[in-house]
């Protein structure tokens, strides 16, 4: 495949030249068009407009929202949910879901957490690790080799997961004292102002997944699957090796974001982050990336997860109860996608 | 998990009364035909070190009289349908008494008159059934009373200092919630919606959940000086935001589990009341004994403990130590 038959937007999505490309294999090319037709521009600037438009209301409205302290909260705020987010993008991009993710990190956290209350947090965190990329990784085989929907597999996990952390911890929480696990929640501070190492790999993740899916042969078919696996099969994509690829990458992330946690939060909790697979969706959703798959990027999410929090700090801030700033994420999440159906019926007709 | 509990001197004195009672009439009644029978004990999830605790002293309170116990507890939270299934079993077995921590207050009612019409005593612990009235008697922590002691000592705590609240609420259509909440508001003195009161969130009872509430609230309202939180693990997650906002605030709560009056005894937490799932258990089995014996048949809602923990005790307020509370609490 070569790089030059794409062209790149700056708004975290490839987009395949209409042209017919003349070069070997032609196949590829036209399936590959053909799937990219549903990529045409969901651009990054609806969920963007979005939060500039939040964050002017709240700005407006209240006399707390707009100072540097408070926006460096926001930043800190988002880290867990944009982080789970970022693999939770990928897996949306192939069409599938997880409900899983924020059991995997709980798991991988408690179990880093009773390592490391044993002495030895390096090895913790090692084993935290190889716990995210299992648990995410039998997601991909039970998708992959038994055809589930990933929509039942990934809550069979949620669900034994959610037990599993519980039952290893005997419901019991570990304070985390080593300066390594925690690092993440440090960071330059000026006053107020706390730039996190935490926010700081937030950005950085970002950018190289953002670079994996727009400038990588993988990040091609990733994309070219959630349009269309029979499609890309045609074309010679190994498409099952590749969704559990993007399940198993996943993984990665949300160990990265058990980091993010502790970093938070220096305590190893199973009863935390209950509804963090649902905030990951909605931020991968408003972000502006389609549930049907192939369509949005990792920029989008990024700014969906900013959405997300500064909602719930703006709201806060303006004094509104707490269930009213559900129903506004959920009017949102509903907006969202029904600007998704919407625009994605118009591409496919 | 909310975990719900006054160790006052009525408290105290109620288990000794009673197993005295139920001693004398073992005692008298040693060739009656119920001197031994089986209790059944209905807990929820045992992971939850609460409800582990509550059951455990079920079973040792029915072993003290030779009895046998069966137990069975609920899958997940909610779980009312594995203690209907449970409790059949119970009738099936024929069971005397069954103490019964009901996952759900309206689910559970059915079958509990089912097995109060075979005659077994049914009483609830750690929360009642709706109604009350559908088992014969439960022990259970006056979480309206816990939450006014915390109140009382906030108020006492910030003297003339005008009062600036933060509530940390759990969904306050959850019973316990709304009379923790409510309780720490009659104890402060103040209405639902007085001015005094800064702001309020909603948070999961988790410390993940209390933080970032607490985070957002302060950045609102910088002048907040006293926190009510739903539990500890809350408490824990606001102070983290406390403490990185760099104030000085009446931080309470309510459950007295050992990490809660830890973080008493650390300063993290200004108070906490604690309640006693060990007395739930004990009373409930001692209840049911001196009732299968021919005594009382046990009725009512029974406080089974609130005990205000703190470091910082103030006049009018009677309070216990961390240490005391170290020695008595429950869980982890």
């Amino acid at each position: 495949m070569q790089t030059s038959d794409r062209v790149r937007t700056d708004t975290g999505q490839a987009k395949i030249d209409a042209e017919p490309a003349g070069s070997p294999p032609a196949g590829l090319f036209a399936g590959l068009r053909r799937a990219a037709t549903g990529l045409f521009a969901y651009p990054v600037t609806g969920p963007l407009v979005a939060l500039i438009l939040i964050l002017i209301v709240f700005s407006v409205t209240t006399s707390t929202f707009l100072n540097a302290g408070n926006l460096s909260l926001i930043f800190q705020q988002s880290v867990v949910v944009g982080t789970l987010a970022l693999g939770q993008t990928l897996i949306i991009l192939v069409s599938g879901i997880d409900l899983a993710n924020g059991a995997i990190m709980v798991l991988g956290m408690v179990v880093a957490g009773s390592i490391a209350a044993n002495g030895d947090p390096m090895l913790g965190m090692l084993v935290g690790l190889a716990v995210c990329i299992v648990a995410a990784s039998i997601n991909g085989l039970i998708i992959t080799r038994f055809r589930l929907p990933p929509f039942i597999a990934t809550l069979g996990l949620f669900t034994i997961l959610t037990a599993a952390a519980r039952l290893y911890t005997q419901s019991r929480s570990y304070p985390i004292n080593s300066d390594f696990m925690t690092i993440l929640g440090e960071g330059p501070s000026f006053g107020l102002v706390t730039i996190t190492y935490g926010s700081m790999l937030w950005i950085a993740l970002t950018l190289v997944l953002a670079y994996a899916l727009n400038q990588t042969a993988w990040g091609v078919r990733v994309y070219a699957i959630g349009n269309s696996p029979a499609a890309a099969r045609l074309n010679g994509v190994n498409v099952n090796g590749v969704i559990f690829s993007v399940y198993a990458l996943a993984g990665v992330f949300y160990a990265f974001a058990g980091w993010q946690a502790l970093g938070r939060t220096p305590i190893a909790d199973p009863s935390g982050y209950q509804i963090a697979n649902l905030d990951s969706i909605t931020a991968v959703v408003i972000g502006g990336t389609s549930l049907f798959g192939g369509r949005g990027g990792v920029a989008g999410t990024f700014i969906g997860a900013l959405i997300v929090v500064v909602l719930k700090n703006g709201l806060t801030q303006a004094g509104i109860d707490s269930l009213y700033q559900q129903i506004a994420t959920g009017f949102l999440v509903i907006l969202a996608v029904g600007a998704d159906q919407y625009l994605g019926r118009g591409q496919r007709a | 998990m909310l975990k719900i509990t006054s160790r006052t001197l009525r408290s105290m004195a109620m288990p000794a009364t009673l197993a005295l009672t139920a001693t004398m009439a073992l005692s008298a009644g040693a060739h009656a035909q119920d001197k031994t029978f089986l209790i059944g004990i209905v807990e929820q999830q045992l992971a939850n070190p609460f409800f582990a605790k509550l059951q455990q002293a079920g079973v040792d309170a029915a072993k003290k009289h030779g009895l046998e116990t069966m137990t069975a507890e609920s899958s997940v939270a909610g779980d009312s349908a594995t203690q209907v299934a449970a409790i059949e079993n119970m009738i099936n077995r024929g069971v005397k008494g069954i103490v019964l921590d009901p996952a759900n207050a309206s689910a559970l009612v059915k079958i509990v008159q089912k097995a109060r019409d075979a005659g077994i005593i049914v009483v609830t612990t750690n929360t009642s059934l709706e109604p009350a009235t559908a088992a014969d008697a439960s022990y259970e922590t006056d979480n309206l009373a816990a939450g006014e002691l915390i109140g009382k000592w906030a108020k006492a705590r910030l003297g003339s200092t005008p009062a600036r609240i933060a509530m940390l609420d759990y969904d306050l259509s959850d019973k316990t919630a709304k009379a923790r909440h409510d309780g720490f508001l009659n104890g402060f003195g103040i209405a639902e919606g007085a001015p005094e009161i800064a702001g309020t969130a909603l948070t999961q009872a988790n410390v993940e959940t209390g933080q970032s509430s607490m985070e957002n609230l302060l950045s609102a309202h910088p002048d907040i000086n006293a926190v009510y939180t739903i539990n500890e693990p809350a408490a824990q997650g606001a102070f983290l935001a406390i403490k990185r906002a760099k104030k000085d605030i009446a931080l309470t709560s309510i459950d007295g589990s050992c990490s809660g009056v830890r973080s008493v005894a650390d300063g993290t937490i200004g108070a906490t009341v604690m309640q006693f799932p060990t007395n739930m258990g004990t009373l409930a089995v001692e209840a049911i004994v001196t009732a299968v014996n021919g005594g009382a048949k046990p009725s009512g809602i029974n406080n089974s403990g609130t005990i205000l923990i703190t470091d910082n005790p103030v006049d009018g307020i009677e309070s216990k130590d961390s240490k005391w509370g170290l020695e008595n609490c429950w869980g982890e």
